[in-house]
Parts: structure tokens; sequence; C-alpha cells
């Protein structure tokens, strides 16, 4: 490198030189759009109806304030397998022909205690459907997927974690004998 | 002095390169530090260092393509959206396992020093004599009180929280007021110390982050955010960015090239001396070459033992240091991911404020003070307690307002701990150059070969059984013990492969981590532990730099190099 090519590729800071201070660290990532992710508009409102029959709006929002269904498709299209894919995209199908076979009307249709009661049944039928299986590596009943993404997007959302879990963006201190009592909520982060 | 001249190279810039640059830029060598990776600057590049779940397209969980990309780091915890881009492209820089290692590498400046855990502990007078006084390896050429005054050094700067115990295992430093334990690690240390007779402590851990300001660096204290591998806006804990390196960018003295792989020290043979190096720039693949009085080779462990092995290879055919045929052995890590974990009882009127970047620390009590077993050294245990919170499993509440009022609260305490192993040298546990796989700008790559051997597997199940024995005598209920396996490597504490010595002919370094060969190379980083002990290594690589590079600079004062 010659000198004057030097000189132009040095930028100096505070009494130091920094050669080819091209800048680009912490990576920020993208995700697949909402659009793109495979799922209808119908499927995330059906996700959006699920997660509130799980988390619903009580004094404080529920599982639709917080667009649980918009964030599942990006984590189904994005960060699972394509075995996760499989059992989760079938699993709203199956979850369809339950309400069908049940009631005769597609889920949306349904009374919020029909919704109740058939995602009740379903989330039993998972957890014997789980607790047979031979590893615990095998994949688990699919309504167990939805329910856990439906808490993972809901408690990872800032509705969730504002307005139902506390959270402080900078505590400042540490307090190990926090004072507290039955009813007091959890922290979100 | 020309413009590829300087005093000093400083290879590498995480935790030992920026010590280097910022000894020997304050007592006024001109150094240039060579990083192979992009520049990040403190603060204005740490672009999620304010981000919470919400704020990521993902929520901060890895994505099937992250998997792809980085088939070795979806391994284990490290690949996650938040620090995405702070690790080495694997792709672009291979390395060939003949045995399973997963290396974690930081290929930017700052290094792993913007990763780190920041857990700091002295090695203590025993490990300094242990290889020795047991017939392993080979002794160490410097003692405790060698390396003491380094250590108050280091951690003056550096701000190391802890608190004093008094223990000979784990000796005391200059620290700063401790990060206090919570309730129930407090009431597990209570009932451990009463169980064991005083032999046994579970005491804060000693971390690089400040509890108290250090206005002179231009550095608040802990904010308790718990974010600090995404960068600290307060530049709370030690990075090269937070701490080294603007104290040696103060002295005008320092030159950084981001972007500049190191391929080779050029080595004057008549002389025994490296003369400077040869620099690939990573971006236009343009070769440089750069001269200098002395060198500090700080690529971390293993690319420094690279960097040696690819040099002087007209000389000796495996490379400067390769004389002694202990070049790329003894490669050690600290074994972990074993230990146990309970839940504890009667504070379900206390939680916590804040988030403490730190926990707690059990330093090691196996064969020491009169005890024994049937293997050598110890290992100590790191761990916290906290309620559980929305992640818990709680089929009971089925759905509705009931799972969401038992998820909005949090649930039973529960305390966790791992241990961290010693592993011994081994001759045989190696790495080596594999010429026939190329990175990307044609350079030949490493090839691991190391596994646990007998003594670090029987350490194992005492690992396991003593962890769950305490947390039961701390009066935990449900105690497990936990052995998710360990693979090396996965304790990011990779050591040894240019070991400190007495002797050439079975040493790479000397008592100042000078390469024999040549006397004006020094190698500073985890390649130059002759041991391991059991306790986070980083803070010994900082005060051996320090003390390394007061040496060099009295050695070139005197021309003796």
């Amino acid at each position: 490198m010659n000198r004057r090519d030097m000189l132009k590729m040095i930028v100096t800071a505070t009494g130091t030189a920094f050669i080819g201070a091209k800048v680009f660290a912490y990576e920020l990532t993208s995700a697949t759009p909402v659009a793109k992710t495979g799922f209808t508009v119908n499927d995330i409102a059906l996700m959006n109806e699920i997660g509130e029959v799980i988390i619903p709006k009580t004094d404080t929002p529920g599982a639709k304030a917080a667009d649980v269904g918009s964030i599942m498709a990006v984590m189904v299209a994005d960060c699972f397998t394509a075995d996760e894919q499989e059992t989760f995209t079938t699993g709203l199908v199956k979850l369809q022909t339950s309400a069908k076979d049940a009631y005769n009307s597609d889920f949306m249709l349904l009374s919020n205690d029909k919704k109740m009661a058939l995602l009740t049944s379903l989330d039993k039928e998972a957890l014997s459907y789980n607790a047979k299986r031979e590893s615990k590596e095998d994949m688990p009943h699919y309504f167990s997927i939805i329910k856990q993404q439906v808490l993972f997007g809901f408690f990872t959302s800032k509705i969730g974690a504002t307005k139902v879990l506390r959270y402080v963006a900078i505590p400042g201190s540490y307090d190990g004998y926090y004072p507290y009592k039955e009813g007091d909520k959890a922290w979100a982060t | 002095m020309a413009a590829n001249e300087y005093d000093a190279i400083v290879v590498g810039s995480g935790i030992s390169g920026g010590w280097a640059a910022k000894e020997l830029t304050e007592k006024g060598l001109k150094v240039l530090m060579l990083e192979r990776g992009k520049n990040i600057e403190h603060i204005k590049d740490y672009k999620n260092m304010s981000k919470e779940a919400w704020d990521y397209p993902h929520r901060g969980k890895a994505t099937q393509k992250m998997k792809e990309d980085y088939p070795v780091l979806k391994r284990d915890y490290p690949l996650q959206e938040a620090s995405f881009g702070m690790w080495a492209n694997e792709k672009e820089s291979p390395y060939v396992e003949k045995k399973r290692f997963d290396w974690f590498r930081g290929y930017h400046v700052g290094g792993r020093s913007l990763t780190w855990g920041r857990q700091s502990y002295r090695l203590n007078e025993a490990d300094f004599l242990a290889n020795a006084k047991e017939g392993i390896a080979v002794d160490w050429p410097i003692r405790y009180k060698d390396l003491a005054p380094w250590y108050d050094y280091v951690e003056r700067f550096a701000g190391i929280s802890g608190s004093l115990e008094g223990l000979d295992v784990l000796p005391d430093g200059q620290f700063q007021p401790p990060m206090p334990l919570n309730c129930v690690e407090q009431s597990v240390s209570d009932r451990i110390k009463k169980r064991y007779k005083g032999e046994r402590h579970l005491i804060p851990g000693r971390t690089a982050n400040l509890t108290q300001a250090k206005p002179e660096e231009g550095r608040a204290n802990c904010q308790y955010r718990r974010k600090c591998w995404l960068g600290c806006p307060f530049g709370a804990y030690f990075s090269t960015q937070s701490a080294t390196l603007p104290a040696a960018m103060k002295t005008g003295n320092l030159t950084v090239r981001p972007f500049s792989i190191v391929s080779e020290i050029l080595y004057d043979k008549d002389n025994k001396r490296a003369t400077g190096v040869a620099v690939i720039d990573a971006e236009t693949n343009q070769t440089y070459e750069f001269k200098s009085k002395i060198l500090f080779v700080n690529a971390s462990s293993f690319n420094s033992t690279w960097l040696l092995m690819n040099s002087a290879t007209d000389i000796w055919q495996d490379g400067l240091g390769s004389s002694s045929n202990a070049l790329g052995r003894n490669v050690m890590d600290h074994h972990f991911r074993t230990g146990a974990s309970g839940r504890a009882e009667g504070f379900d009127d206390k939680y916590i404020y804040g988030r403490k970047p730190n926990g707690f620390y059990i330093p090691r009590y196996r064969n020491w003070n009169g005890d024994e077993r049937d293997y050598a050294r110890g290992f100590g245990y790191q761990g916290g307690a906290n309620r559980d919170n929305w992640k818990r499993n709680v089929a009971e509440f089925g759905l509705g307002e009931d799972l969401k009022n038992a998820m909005s609260q949090p649930g039973d305490w529960s305390l966790g701990m791992t241990a961290f192993g010693e592993m011994l040298p081994d001759h045989n546990n190696r790495i080596y150059l594999n010429r026939s796989v190329t990175d990307k700008w044609g350079l030949p790559v490493l090839e691991m070969d190391v596994e646990l051997k007998e003594n670090d597997l029987k350490m194992r199940k005492d690992m396991q059984q003593d962890a769950i024995d305490m947390l039961e005598a701390a009066g935990l209920k449900d105690v497990e013990g936990f052995d998710k396996g360990y693979y090396p490597g996965q304790g990011i504490h990779e050591m040894g492969t240019a070991r400190m010595g007495r002797d050439p002919k079975t040493s790479v370094l000397n008592a100042h981590n000078q390469v024999w060969d040549a006397l004006n190379v020094f190698v500073t980083d985890g390649a130059s532990m002759t041991s391991a002990s059991c306790v986070n290594p980083s803070l010994t690589y900082m005060a051996l730099t320090a003390r390394a590079a007061e040496y060099a600079v009295s050695e070139l004062n005197k021309r003796n190099i």
C-alpha cells in the first residue's frame, strides 16, 4: 500500500487512526413478511381466535390484541423445521375438522363456550398423546405446539410484556429480597 | 518511521489484544493493532443494545436459515437473533473436526470481549504448582506471586466486582463491591456453610461488571439490564471497546486496521527474530507487509497457534515454535453442562428487582485441604436462583383466564448450577494444520483432535453427584441432577497449544510469554496456558499480557530484543 492510498483510507478519531473502518456489526435479521409466510389472512385470523381462547382479554389485553397470529405465522415460516411446519399446518386443518365433527361449524363461528370446550378437549388429548411418546424428542401433539406458540407470541409481545407482565427497561439497581405478594405480576424480562 | 513500520504489532483485538495495545501505547510505543474482522464502534454499533424480544422479527430466536449458515454455532446457545453477526462466518472460515469440537469464534474488533461471560477469577498458588507436583505435563515457569501484582493491576482497571472471602483456593483481589446474592442464593449459601463446616462456600460471582462508576474511563455502573453481550451503552462491563481501546486511543499511538488477516509472521532466521507480519486484506485480498520491533500474538488461543504454525515453515516444517513438539498440543477447555437444580420453598413473599448479570460461585473444594479423590484437580460451580416465569410448564391450568393469571405471576423459586471442571493437559489432545482444506482466502485451516480423557470423565461423576448432595443438604425440593453432555470447545475457554514452560524442548513460550525461537514474539492469550485450573481464564490472560508488555518494553529499552 502506498502512502497516498494509506492516507485515503485513514479515518482519524480521537487521536487514533482507523484504517478501512467500514462499519457493520450486530446484524439485523429480516423476516419473511406475514403475507409471504404461506398463511392466509383467514389462517392468521384463526390463529388469533385460537389464541384468544388460550389467553383471553380480561381486565388486561388478550392474544388477539397482541396479534399472536402474525408472529406465529412468521415463526412457523422462518424458525420451524419442515417436520414442525407440517405438524403445525396440518394441525390447524385437524382443529377445523374437529370443530366440524363436534359442532358442524367453522371454528371461527363457534360461541365462546364451544370454542373453549373444543380446545380444552384438544388440550387434554395433547397431554395424553405427549405422555405416550417414546421419547421427548418425538414430535408433540399439534395442539401443544399451537399452545406453546400462543404463549410465546403473547408474552414476548410488547402488549403481553408491558400490559400483562411488568417491564422496566433500565432497572438501575438490584434487590434480591424484593417484596412480593400474591397477585403481583411477573417481570417480563 | 515508514508508513508500514511500527514499534509493535498486536495481532487480535479481543481481551488480551486490547490489553497489549493499551499497555504498549501507554509506554510510548507506536502500535498497529490488526484485526481480521470488521470494526465495531463502542455504543454506536451496538444496534441491539436496547432491544427487547418484541423488537426482533423472530423475538430473538434463531431461524432455520441461520442454522443452515452456522452448523457449528447452532449446536449451543450462542446462535440466536440478538447477537447474530457476532460470530465467525463458518462458510468463509471452516475447520476440520477429526473429533467433534465446537469452536465459537468472534471475528471482529473486540473479539469475544464483547460477548464473554465476564466471570473473573484468579488462579491460586496451587494451580501453578500442580503440574510439577503431580508429574503432569510440564511445570509452569511462573508462580502465583509473579502474577499477583498483575492481577491487582488489571482488576483495578477492568473493574471486577466481588466479595473478599479470604480463601486460599480463590485468592481475593482488588474488587469493587459485589453484586449481592438474592434471598434464595443466600439461604443456600448459609446452609452449605453449616452442613460442610466451612469447607465449601457459595459466594457472589466475581464479574467484570462495574458496581461503581469509573468516570475516569467514561464508564457507568451496571444498570441491571442483563443485556451485556449486545454491547452496553453504559460501558458497564469490561470489553476492548469500553475499556482498553479508549485508553490506547487516548495516547495517540494506536492504529487499528480491521479486515486484516495476518497470514504469517515474517522471520529473520539469522537473528532469530520476527521482523513483522504478512497481511491479507479480508475485503480486497490484497497483501501487505507491516514491520515492527516486537509482536504480540493475541489472536485467540487456536488462531495464535495457527499463526505460529503457518510461519517460518521454511525453517521448521510445522512452524515457528514447533521445535518443541508442544505447538498445537495440550488443548484444554473447561468441561461443564453437568450439575443439579431444585426448588426452594419458603420465599413466596420475595421476588427480585433488576436483572443481575451474574450469579453465584462455589469455589473448588475437591482434592483440596486434605480431600482426596480418584482423579486429579477439581471443579467449581456457577449458578443462580430466580422465580419461574411464563415458560414454566403448567398443564393443570388448562386454557383461558386461569392460565393467563397463572402465567402472568411468577412461579416457584428454583436454583440451578453447573460445574466447570479442570481439563488436564494431554499431549494427544491437539490441533494441527490441514493443508488440504482452505478458507476463503486460500489459507490452510485447523483440524481438531480433542476429547475428554479418563481423569476428566471421572471428575464429571462428582460434578453431578456433589451438586445433588449440596442442594439437598441446603433443603431444596425436587432436586434433579443433569448431565447434558459436553464436547470440547463448548466452554469457549479453549487454552493451551503454545504453552509456557521452563525448557524450549517441551514448551513454546518462556516465563515471559516469549516464543523461545523468536524472543521478540509474545503470545499472551489462552494459548500460553500450561494448565487450565477450573476458574474462568480471561482475567489471567489480562494479567499475563500486562506483565509481558512491561517486560517487552524493558527488554526493548535494554536492546535485548
